[in-house]
Order: structure tokens, then C-alpha cells, then sequence
């Protein structure tokens, strides 16, 4: 635990001018998930860690990119404050750093946001080895590109993250859990349509033939939509597992696949192990064609895990997006030293 | 060796003299434009274009070589190819509203009027999306979904007339940011030319982006990056009741701690509004609203929800406040009420723009805790230049806006009111925040990126510019400066320099 960040610039430094390829590692906790498989001399960013300010009163928190996720959630929980988007822990694995660089969400997202939307500054290490810090930790800012959100779901291939300032909210008051028996379409039939009112949902996910709905707020507003929208109040709720990728329907073998859909979408909801986010994530395994299919319907899927990782994994991109995918890449890591590989076999 | 910055305030001579484009042929390129927009879309006679000569900062000024009006996404793409072609400056405008002189257009440049593609192109109220052309107004999305029960969170005090493309442009904020978020959170994605003019989608209708976050990037890019020709938003379930406090305190400081003490609760309020006296008067006589105006400061507080939601945070709220001391706290009591207490923050730039001949809007963003700290410097500032400075601002979010009173006709009270101004900026980045927070850099602030910013970012970020347009055309001279030595594109021109 401490300040890396002078040792990590000068190893990249060195990386780009002997050009060779980095492979950065956090936790490992995503190592064999959404990217491809890359080769490279490992960079270890987990021992880059540590809480480095965290001011409740300015729901402002700023840690070092290796700090692992579950233990910023101890400390936000001590304080009645919580990373809003319900960023995965994954057995005390996940790092701050993988989480962005991921852009990994639990299943408040739809509500609550994702880790990008709550980033409001970083430090980063470029291809070149520099040194650079965007954004700060006011709420606002608009100095400038915002390169800090951009490194949002990167994979790392843009820069080393090294440091994030994040916004951070008040836990709500009360959270209450409902479950409804029904088939999938019903379920995103429901889930579509309550999303629609003003009520405090903040979580729907179906898996198993049950849908889920979480509602969350003051306690009074809780407890009156729970009356208003009936069904059985859940004691052990599924979310947590969700989050963490521990539920069995997504550790079966086979491919797995996540879709990000607009939630009206058509696309697989009765053979989707599990639908999360209000109908927006869906999950589905062994159905290579679906990648394609995503596309047509303005979403896009993952190869999430299993299958080829030597193959494309990510959603594929139109000619104009490649060439400015390529572009962006070369104005930040010039060399290609940084994950080479990782997102996509060209990048 | 030190870098030098792209100053605006050089000398146009100065400026000019690594220009290495060729010279325009001005004929060709009008010919052009004209078989693309048939009709009056393309405007080059000198009053024609006053009216584009300026944003809403009048401090800079220049006319475009020639503007124009397209119709369709088809017409501004070729636009935006004939320009490519011809390596012509292209300024995109949305309604001009800005205050960073982010869409003043360029001299030698094509202004690329977005105004007339203003249709709603569908809203899907299930899906909570509503998919715009760049020129609909802000407050046009909110009335339109309106009737699905559904509304556009970010409200920029000018939503009666920014464009959506200038919001995203911008990456323009309002009150109920502090909760709901900026454009930014509030994007689906994007659909923009490039600046050779390709058609590409940025961001998805699904909640992730694949690949990276160029439609992150794109926002508040102030037209660097792209033409923004399609927006996607997402819309939220009107809330079903919302109520305002209005609470009265004996000083700034007071006020401003008051803040600290809602957000440490655990509330996070709609909306969390300040201004001081000067404000409050000017807004007072401006609106009637029944502001305290004994009052040295005021807290406008806004809570939304379900009715109970809305009557537990009320009740915490007003406790919060008379414990931090408010000499008088007022809570709504219906729609008009809430409308009312509004109208006088709403209307407080124009309100104090009776005050004095001119106002000059700054726009800092600082830690929440330092706000009363950071209003008395700008004060004492403001006095020792002889100046009055007038705040109403986003105190939730630490984004400041002092007003600066000055005299346009009045060259010495010019380059107090810009000292100034200049100081502010100076100050915000001083304790650790950021010298814009909504309303962009533009020309106005383009020397202080340096202050913002070091070298090696400022590098990185002409890097990203070049990796975009590469020809450097799309609205060259502002937003982020360019290194000297790389300083291709033709220069802008000083201030109050009519072309
Ligand atoms: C009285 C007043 C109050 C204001 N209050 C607020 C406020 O509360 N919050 C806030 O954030 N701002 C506020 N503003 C500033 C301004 O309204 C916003 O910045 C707004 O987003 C600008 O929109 P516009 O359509 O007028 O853009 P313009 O002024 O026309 O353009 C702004 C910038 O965007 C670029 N641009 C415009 N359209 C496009 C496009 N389609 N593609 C690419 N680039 C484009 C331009 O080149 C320029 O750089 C206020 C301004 C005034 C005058």
C-alpha cells in the first residue's frame, strides 16, 4: 500500500522506448473476462493503493488506482455513503483502476449511474510514460476533453490509470426488495412499465422465472410503492450475487455473452439466463450470432467469457469508429505498448 | 524551453505569422456552398452576418467569411465536406447562447448554423428516450415529453433557448444537475460528422458503450471534435411533487455552511441554490418574489420525490436550516408558490443586469467547504478595482457565477471587469477547482488552460484534437490552446475586432 506512481511512469517510460508491450494487471479479478487475452511484461498496479482524501460533506472520495473496491465500500459504509452504480467487488478483488478501466456496474446502474458517470478526475500514465491529470475533484468541470471519463471501459489501452476522484452519494434511508413469479417477457413488459413512474425503484433484474424489483429511497416513499405495487417482499435479496457475477445461472459452462440493449429490445429475452437492469443487460450463453444481431438493434454484445479469447471479443465497430478508435489510440500510447490487443486485435 | 500558448490577445500579426494554409478561394467555396443550400440559406453580405458575429459574451466579436443555414443532416454533411476540401475554419452554432465566445466565428471560417434542423425525431416513452436533430431547444424536450409524464433533467437557466447540440457541446448544466446529473450522465448517444465529414454513431441506445468513450469526449468538446447532427437523451418520470425552501441568513458564511450540513446529512436536494445581497435585491425588485431582503445571503432549496418522500426531506431540511442559522425559512406551499420563489433566481442574471450597463458571468467550480472563503476574496477584489461583483450560483455543486458590473462603453471599466474576471479564475484553480463548470472555455478562457493545466496535458489534449481533424478546421482558437509551434491554422483575430 502507497505511491507507485513515479516507479509505474518510469516503467512505462521505458516500456515505449523499447517498445515493449505492458500487460496491466489490478486485482486480476477481470483477468479472464471481457477482453481478449494479451501478452505482455505484467505492470502491477495493485500495489499502487490507498485511500488518498475522502471528505463526506463533499461526497468526494480519491483513492490510488490499486485500492480495492471492497474496501472503499467499508469506508463509505462507516461514513452512510455508498458508490453509487454498486461497482462489483468481486471477492475483495476488484481494484478502483480495472473497475473504470471495465466501467463494471452492479445492478443500481440504470438509476444510479455507472463508475463514469461518477468520475471526476484521474491521474494517468500515457504510452509515453507521462504523467497526467485531468479533471479534479469538484462536481464540475469542463476544462478541457474530458480524458478521464474516456477511459471508461479502455481496458487500459489508452493510459495507466493511477488515481480517481469520484462522487460519492448518501446510502438510502430504506431499501426494500419485491418478487413477482413470471415468464420473461412479462418481466420486461413489468419492468419497462414501472420504470416509467416516479416511484424509487432502483434495481430490476428476472432470472428463474422470478422478476425483482428494489425499491430504495425515504422510507415512507418505500413502503407506500411497496403497498402500491404488491407481490413478496424478499428477505435475502439476489443483488449482491448479481453484482459480484456469483449467481449459478452465470457460472454455468459454455460462452457467455452480455448484451446492452435498449430494454424495448427483441433480442433474446426468453433465452437470457439472466435480465438485469431494467431489461437493459441481458445475458445469454453459446449464441455467437447475437453480435451481430445487438448491433442492428442500436445495443451491442460481448463475448463476456469463455469462447475464443484469441478472437474478437468486444462488439464490432463501423469503419469511421475503427479509424477513430486507431486515432485516439495512437494520440495516447503511440507505441501500442499498453495492453496491445486487449480491447480489439487491432488496437 | 518553456512552451508559448496560443494567446488570444496577441496582435493579429503576431498570430498570423506561422499561418501555413494556403489562401481560400473565397469564390469556389461560396459557389459551392450555394449549390449545396439552394435558396437564402447561405448568407455573405455584411448584415446577414451580424447577426452571428457574436455569442452571448459580446466581449469577443469577429464576422464569418460567410454563414450558413442548412435544412437537412444531408446538407450540413456536405457542408462539412465542401469545408474539409477547401481546409476552411467551420464554427458550428447552435442558438448562440454560450458565454465563452465558444461559437464567435472565425474570420476566414464558414459559421455553420444548426438552428433550422430542429425536429423532434422520436420519443419513445417506454424506453425513456427522446432522439433530437441538434437545433431543438432544451426546454422544447421537457414540454414535449411532458405529456408521457416524463422530462429532460439538465435545465440550463437558458433552456428556453440553447440547443441540445450546444448543450452537448457544452456539456451544459443547471439547477437540478446536482441530483439528476450533467449532459453527460443524461446522454444515450450521439450521431456527429467528422471532420472530413463521416457519419458516425457515438455511444448506444443500451446503457454501455461499446469500445471507447468517445461520446464522453465529444461532450463539452465545445465543437472541436465533431458535428454533433443527432442526439439521443434519456428522459426521467416527472416527479410527482416537489417543493422549494427559501431560507434567509445573516452572512455568507452562514449560508454556505448550511450547505455542507444538507449534503452531510444525506440529502441530496433537486436543486441547492445561493445568492447574496446584492443578487437578492436586484432579483427582488426584478420579480417580487418576496425574497428576505435583509437577508446578507439565501438559500434556495429545492426537495422532489413522492409526497411522502417530499414531506420527510422538507421537515429535515428545515430543521438543518434554522439550526445553521436562517433568519427566516419559507417552504412552498403549491405549484405557483414554487414557481414564484423560482422566477427570482431564474430571472437574477437579467436582474442584475439592470443594476449596472454590463455584466460579465464568470464560472468557477470550488470544494463545496471553501465557498464562503473563496466569495469573500472575489469581494475584497472586487472593491480594491473599485468593481461590484453580484452572486447567485449552483452552491450545491460549488459552481460560482459572480457578475461582474461594469460599463462596455467604458474601456478602463473593461479592463477592470477582464482583471478581474481573470482573478476569479485564478482563485478557483488557487483552492483547487477548475476555472469553468458549465460554461466552457470558448475564447474567453483560453489563456488560463495554462493555469488549469500542465505542459504534458496540454499536449496530450492537442494530440486528441489532432486525432479527430487532423486539418485542424473544426473551430480552430478555441477550447484548448495550441502549442505555438503547432499553430497551422490561420489566427483568430484580437478582441472587439470586427473581422
Ligand atoms: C442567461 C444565460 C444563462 C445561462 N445559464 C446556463 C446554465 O444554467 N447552465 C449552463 O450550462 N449554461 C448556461 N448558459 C450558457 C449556454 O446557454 C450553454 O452553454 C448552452 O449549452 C449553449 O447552447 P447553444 O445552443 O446556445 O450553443 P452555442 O452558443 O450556439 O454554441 C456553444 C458551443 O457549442 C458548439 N456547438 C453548437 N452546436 C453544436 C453542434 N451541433 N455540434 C458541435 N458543436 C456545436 C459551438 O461551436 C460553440 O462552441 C447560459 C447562458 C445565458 C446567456
Amino acid at each position: 500500500m502507497g505511491d507507485i506512481s513515479t516507479q509505474l511512469a518510469h516503467t512505462v517510460a521505458e516500456a515505449y522506448r523499447a517498445r515493449t508491450p505492458l500487460k496491466i494487471r489490478g486485482g486480476g479479478s477481470k483477468a479472464d473476462v471481457l477482453g481478449r487475452d494479451v501478452e505482455g511484461t505484467p505492470l502491477d498496479i495493485a500495489e499502487h493503493s490507498g485511500v488518498i482524501d475522502y471528505n463526506p460533506a463533499e461526497l468526494v472520495l480519491t483513492a490510488r488506482a490499486g485500492t480495492p473496491i471492497a474496501e472503499i465500500n467499508k469506508l463509505l459504509g462507516e461514513q452512510g455513503q455508498q458508490l453509487p452504480p454498486e461497482t462489483p467487488a468481486l471477492a475483495g478483488k476488484a481494484t478502483l483502476g480495472g473497475s473504470l478501466a471495465c466501467n463494471h456496474s452492479g445492478p443500481a446502474r440504470p438509476w444510479q449511474g455507472s463508475l463514469r458517470d461518477m468520475v471526476l478526475g484521474t491521474r494517468l500514465i500515457n504510452g509515453r510514460g507521462e504523467q497526467l491529470r485531468f479533471g479534479g475533484q469538484v462536481m464540475k468541470n469542463v476544462a478541457g476533453y474530458d480524458v478521464s471519463r474516456m477511459q471508461a471501459g479502455a481496458l487500459g489501452t489508452l493510459a495507466v490509470i493511477t488515481e480517481l476522484s469520484l462522487k460519492v452519494l448518501p446510502r438510502p434511508e430504506t431499501t426494500k426488495t419485491l418478487a413477482y413469479s413470471l415468464s420473461a417477457h412479462d418481466a420486461l413488459d413489468v419492468m419497462r412499465q414501472r420504470a416509467t413512474e416516479p416511484r424509487p425503484l432502483n434495481a430490476a433484474c428476472w432470472f428463474e422465472g422470478t422478476l425483482y424489483l428494489r425499491l430504495s429511497g425515504a422510507k415512507a416513499a418505500v413502503e407506500s410503492t411497496a403497498q402500491l405495487w404488491g407481490g413478496d417482499s424478499v428477505e435475502q435479496p439476489p443483488w449482491q450475487a448479481i453484482a459480484d457475477g456469483e449467481l449459478p445461472c452465470l457460472n454455468q459452462a459454455g460462452s457467455l455473452y452480455r448484451l446492452s440493449v435498449p430494454t424495448g429490445s427483441a433480442l433474446a429475452p426468453s433465452d437470457s439466463v439472466l435480465i438485469d437492469w431494467g431489461g437493459a443487460q441481458r445475458w445469454v450463453y453459446d449464441q455467437p450470432e447475437i453480435v451481430a444481431a445487438a448491433v442492428s438493434e442500436r445495443g451491442h454484445a460481448w463475448l463476456y467469457r469463455g469462447g475464443d479469447r484469441k478472437n474478437e471479443t468486444a462488439p464490432p465497430l463501423t469503419r469511421t469508429q475503427r479509424q477513430l478508435h486507431t486515432a485516439l489510440k495512437n494520440a495516447m500510447d503511440p507505441e501500442g505498448i499498453l495492453n496491445p490487443g486487449r480491447l480489439y486485435s487491432w488496437l | 524551453m518553456a512552451a508559448r500558448y496560443y494567446d488570444p490577445t496577441l496582435p493579429m500579426s503576431e498570430a498570423d505569422s506561422d499561418a501555413a494554409l494556403p489562401a481560400i478561394d473565397a469564390d469556389a467555396l461560396i459557389t459551392e456552398l450555394r449549390n449545396i443550400i439552394p435558396g437564402d440559406g447561405v448568407v455573405v453580405e455584411r448584415e446577414g452576418l451580424t447577426p452571428f458575429e457574436c455569442d452571448g459574451l459580446m466581449l469577443y466579436k469577429a464576422l464569418p467569411l460567410v454563414a450558413v443555414m442548412p435544412r437537412s443532416k444531408a446538407e450540413v454533411q456536405a457542408v462539412v465536406k465542401c469545408c474539409a476540401r477547401h481546409r476552411v475554419p467551420v464554427v458550428a452554432r447552435g442558438s448562440g447562447t454560450g458565454i465563452c465566445g465558444g461559437a464567435m466565428p472565425h474570420p476566414e471560417g464558414v459559421l455553420l448554423d444548426l438552428a433550422k434542423l430542429d425536429s423532434i425525431v422520436a420519443i419513445d416513452p417506454l424506453a425513456r428516450t427522446a432522439t433530437l436533430q441538434p437545433g431543438v431547444t432544451n426546454l422544447r424536450i421537457s414540454q414535449t415529453a411532458a405529456k408521457h409524464g416524463l422530462y429532460y433533467a439538465p435545465d440550463p437557466s437558458s433552456q428556453i433557448a440553447c440547443s441540445i447540440g450546444g448543450n452537448v457541446a457544452e456539456n451544459a448544466g443547471g439547477v437540478h444537475c446536482l441530483k439528476y446529473g450533467l449532459t453527460v450522465n443524461n446522454l444515450l448517444s450521439l450521431e456527429m460528422l467528422t471532420a472530413d465529414g463521416e457519419l458516425v454513431r457515438l455511444g448506444s441506445d443500451g446503457l454501455d458503450n461499446p469500445g471507447y468513450d468517445m461520446m464522453a469526449l465529444i461532450t463539452g468538446s465545445e465543437g472541436l471534435l465533431g458535428v454533433v447532427t443527432e442526439v439521443t437523451v434519456r428522459l426521467l418520470p416527472t416527479p410527482p411533487c416537489a417543493r422549494v425552501l427559501l431560507a434567509g441568513f445573516p452572512s455568507v458564511r452562514a449560508a454556505g455552511d448550511a450547505v455542507g450540513d444538507i449534503i452531510a446529512d444525506g440529502i441530496v436536494p433537486a436543486g441547492l441554490e445561493m445568492m447574496d445581497k446584492l443578487a437578492i435585491t436586484a432579483a427582488e425588485d426584478f420579480a417580487q418574489a418576496g425574497y428576505p431582503r435583509d437577508a446578507e445571503a439565501l438559500l434556495l432549496c429545492e426537495v422532489d420525490g413522492t409526497e411522502e418522500e417530499v414531506a420527510s426531506h422538507t421537515e429535515r431540511v428545515s430543521a438543518l436550516l434554522n439550526k445553521a442559522g436562517a433568519t427566516s425559512v419559507r417552504v412552498s406551499d403549491s405549484e405557483a408558490e414554487r414557481a414564484l420563489l423560482w422566477k427570482g433566481r431564474k430571472s437574477a442574471f437579467p436582474a442584475v443586469g439592470r443594476l449596472a450597463p454590463d455584466y460579465y458571468c464568470m464560472d468557477g467550480t470550488i470544494p463545496r467547504s471553501r465557498i464562503s472563503e473563496v466569495l469573500e476574496e472575489i469581494n475584497d477584489r472586487a472593491t480594491a478595482y473599485g468593481l461590484s461583483v453580484a452572486n447567485v450560483f449552483h452552491a450545491g455543486d460549488g459552481n460560482l457565477h459572480p457578475l461582474i458590473l461594469y460599463n462596455a462603453g467604458d474601456p478602463d471599466s473593461v479592463a477592470k471587469a477582464e482583471k478581474l474576471g481573470s482573478d476569479i479564475l485564478s482563485l478557483s484553480v488557487r483552492v483547487g477547482g477548475a476555472i469553468t463548470g458549465e460554461h466552457g472555455v470558448g475564447i474567453e478562457k483560453l489563456a488560463h488552460m495554462a493555469e488549469q493545466f500542465g505542459e504534458a496535458e496540454l499536449r496530450q489534449m492537442e494530440e486528441i484534437k489532432a486525432a479527430f481533424d487532423p486539418a485542424l478546421i473544426l473551430n480552430p482558437g478555441k477550447g484548448v490552446p495550441i502549442l505555438k509551434r503547432c499553430q497551422e491554422y490561420r489566427a483568430l483575430p484580437g478582441k472587439h475586432n470586427h473581422g
